[in-house]
């Protein structure tokens, strides 16, 4: 059956050699590509690890943004954002959405006083099929730019062992780093921990791009914008926020005006660290109506991840950093809170304590 | 022996070389998007799609060409052993080829995501909405596509002890290339 000349032994072993670098060379690209041989390399997991870190593992929760609420209602589209976006939502007429009230960190029995941030995802189910979600926050910048500076300010907001308190000196340290937290700061400064999800307006931070019908791309933009504005300073009811909303729901809907901004040409869309300037056209382009609530435990958005890059055709992601790690990071978060609600082996149980390094 | 009893056929050979680059490249779109948070994220993750429910379509295909056209024998003095590796590793990677783009559609369906293949092309659910669901399938998913890729690294081993060590037409009934 042979019909080649029998091989040296010299060249059989050199011929097994060659095979063997290259199943090797493959493996090593492969463990390159996979991160496992780039440690410096900043992943998910890596940030995820860190949010974990800094706040702890809770079975089954979020691990950023753990304690919130769910919400539902709908979407009323006025139709003025047709001029600049080709998404079915935004057609005049009603999407019924399922949305999530928050507070960061990854405590999920955080007090409500504990940051003076609140935020707003929401999921919009088009009667075609596709979704657009959204997770914004009540301040109008990011503290920072890029995944990289995330990163760097969670691991100098890390609690020190030994007080169980971020270590001030790193904290100041990571800001006198980045300037660009300037706005933020600033923001800070002034906000109070708001005593009502309904009297906060909520900022999508990121910028996005709207497709019109003719394929034109517009870089937009949004926040919402409440109809509600007794905004006082919460009580001594640690979860005040969710028994705010249970009251407010239950005398009549809550609203809010979706309001879009489009940046004028050379506008960054690149860094959520910087406002558009002031006179930017807004357009006001529908209202949302938020009708109930329910528990995140038992509720309609405990299985939803607000991955912020799961959009209709008529809106796409800009080139902002930050978007494609939020939607690595929520994923990640995803997997790991569903893993334990699947009881999956090797994964934290309810039942254990709660890991509080 | 003539040729077309040593050889796959032609259009299993084309089929085998697309699928092989298809799915390799796929190997590493799916290690590396899960890896990074960088713009390369969205981009590989947008291909992913798109590239696994065409190497759904292709592996249907390619398993109705194979129903059809029976592969040559291999080699009568190949030992036992490595003849029942061979066809193992065959159907294995069938099986995988066929399971892991329907896992992958799944796991998105269980996780309550749309399924876009491109900004305005969505497949439907094929699983019903559960997070638990999600987690189970998003994992197998991830290991079965492991497999995949130990499962190639033998195959591509024992093709290239074929050609180069045996040196029995084995390799050469794939690339249709004859040195003689």
């Amino acid at each position: 059956m042979h019909a080649s000349p029998p091989l040296s032994d010299r060249r059989i072993f050199l011929r097994f050699a060659f095979i063997g670098i290259v199943l090797i060379a493959i493996v090593l690209l492969f463990g390159y590509v996979g991160g496992w041989l780039a440690p410096q390399r900043l992943t998910a997991q890596r940030m995820v690890n860190q949010l974990q870190a800094n706040a702890g593992v809770f079975s089954g929760y979020r691990r950023n943004h753990a304690k919130g609420v769910c919400v539902a209602g709908y979407f009323d589209s006025n139709g003025q954002a047709q001029a600049y976006s080709a998404a079915e939502v935004f057609a005049p007429g009603r999407t019924p959405v399922v949305g999530r009230f928050a507070i960061p960190g990854g405590n999920p029995y955080a007090p409500d006083s504990s940051v003076p941030i609140r935020s707003m995802a929401l999921r919009f189910t088009q009667s075609n099929g596709q979704q657009w979600r959204t997770g914004m926050n009540s301040m109008p910048v990011f503290p920072v730019a890029t995944p990289q500076a995330f990163y760097e300010q969670l691991v100098a907001q890390q609690p020190d062992p030994s007080t169980h308190k971020p270590d001030p000196a790193k904290v100041k340290g990571f800001f006198a780093a980045h300037p660009e937290t300037a706005a933020f700061l600033a923001w800070v400064k002034t906000a109070k921990p708001s005593s009502s999800f309904a009297t906060e307006g909520y900022w999508s931070l990121n910028a996005f791009v709207f497709v019109d019908a003719k394929g034109e791309r517009h870089a937009v933009r949004w926040r919402m914008v409440p109809e509600a504005n007794d905004a006082g300073v919460g009580g001594s009811n640690p979860d005040y926020l969710d028994a705010d909303l249970t009251q407010r729901l239950a005398q009549g809907p809550q609203r809010w005006h979706l309001i879009v901004t489009l940046a004028n040409p050379g506008d960054p869309t690149n860094d959520a660290t910087k406002e558009w300037p002031s006179d930017r056209q807004d357009i006001d382009v529908g209202t949302l109506v938020l009708t109930s609530t329910e528990p995140q435990e038992s509720g309609a958005c405990r299985d939803i991840n607000y991955d912020p890059l799961v959009l209709p055709n008529g809106i796409q992601a800009s080139d902002d950093p930050l978007l494609p790690a939020r939607s690595a990071a929520y994923a990640t978060s995803y997997l790991r809170r569903t893993s334990e609600e699947a009881r999956l082996p090797g994964t934290v149980q309810p039942n254990a304590q709660p890991e509080t390094k | 022996m003539n040729t077309s009893s040593t050889s796959f056929v032609f259009t299993a050979r084309v089929l085998h070389w697309l699928m092989a680059l298809l799915i390799l490249s796929m190997l590493f779109i799916g290690i590396g998007m899960v890896a990074s948070v960088s713009e390369r994220h969205a981009w590989l993750l947008s291909i992913h799609k798109p590239l696994g429910i065409a190497i759904l379509i292709l592996a249907v295909v390619r398993l109705i060409v194979r129903l059809r056209n029976p592969p040559p024998p291999l080699p009568d003095d190949l030992p036992a052993v490595q003849k029942l590796a061979a066809h193992a590793s065959h159907w294995l990677l069938y099986v995988l080829m066929l399971l892991i783009p329907l896992v992958g559609w799944a796991m998105l369906s269980a996780g309550g995501y749309p399924v876009m293949l491109s900004h305005s092309l969505r497949l439907p659910p094929i699983f019903p909405v559960s997070g638990a669901a999600f987690a189970i399938l998003r994992h197998m998913h991830a290991w079965l596509a492991m497999l995949l890729f130990l499962t190639f690294l033998a195959h591509l081993g024992a093709a290239l002890y074929h050609g180069l060590i045996r040196r029995d037409g084995v390799l050469s009934s794939m690339t249709g290339y004859r040195p003689k």
